[in-house]
């Protein structure tokens, strides 16, 4: 199982902050193959994954990264502190 | 090296005297201080979503690789959010260093690094409607003096 958050426009796109998973996807790249395939809005969030950033378990990681022993992925766009 | 994120506002004089007391072997403090700004006359406030937890530990990685590259006393670094209306204080940082250089440098780089490492998102909430704010290439590019 995996917990998967969403931040700023994506978690308003996929209307959703948080949700659990049940996935085998080895990598976040197969992960987001796998949530376009949902449904219209995941697709509408995910359609361009150069507009988006991903955190497992609270660290940056690239698209390739693998999910083995990830709790937590996050997908959010780029970050605009300061 | 506190990291404080927070929905609540700061005293920014408070803090920087506070910062300042009981050095010895500190010449130089260096404050920063950002506030919201209406580029378009239109602006009501920002609403900063943050990322909890990784808003922390992202930002004490920077202040340590701040402290790695610069013989830093001390370094503060304080981020609102939540909804912060036009001319609110959104955050600040503070480094402690013997010599200037060290510590206008230091500061520098945590704002550099805040503006597109730390996990907060901006929306502008104004009275043509709302938006989130976009990444700047500017941002991007301020980082890469810090780099290689």
């Amino acid at each position: 199982m995996l917990d998967i958050v969403y931040f700023a426009w994506v978690r308003e796109r996929i209307g959703l902050p948080r949700e659990r998973v049940e996935t085998s996807a080895a990598t976040v790249l197969d992960l987001v193959t796998e949530l376009r395939a949902r449904e219209p809005r995941y697709e509408a969030a995910f359609a361009d994954t150069s507009a988006l950033r991903v955190a497992l378990d609270q660290q940056l990681a690239g698209f390739d990264a693998p999910l083995a022993g990830v709790r937590e992925v996050a997908f959010f766009p780029p970050m605009t502190g300061g | 090296m506190p990291v404080r994120v927070q929905d609540a506002g700061f005293d920014f004089g408070a803090e920087m005297s506070a910062f300042s007391e009981n050095r010895e072997n500190v010449g130089a403090v260096v404050g920063f201080l950002g506030l919201v700004r209406d580029d378009t006359g239109t602006l009501e406030a920002l609403e900063i979503e943050h990322y909890p937890g990784m808003c922390e530990s992202a930002i004490a990685a920077m202040v340590e690789e701040a402290r790695a590259r610069w013989d830093l006393a001390d370094a503060l670094v304080i981020h609102r959010h939540g909804r912060l209306a036009v001319g609110a204080q959104i955050m600040m940082v503070a480094t402690a260093a013997r010599h200037r250089v060290a510590a206008f440098e230091a500061a520098e780089f945590l704002m550099d690094y805040l503006k597109s490492r730390a996990p907060f998102w901006k929306k502008e909430v104004s009275r043509d409607g709302d938006s989130w704010v976009a990444a700047k290439d500017a941002d991007e590019d301020a980082l890469s003096r810090w780099q290689g």
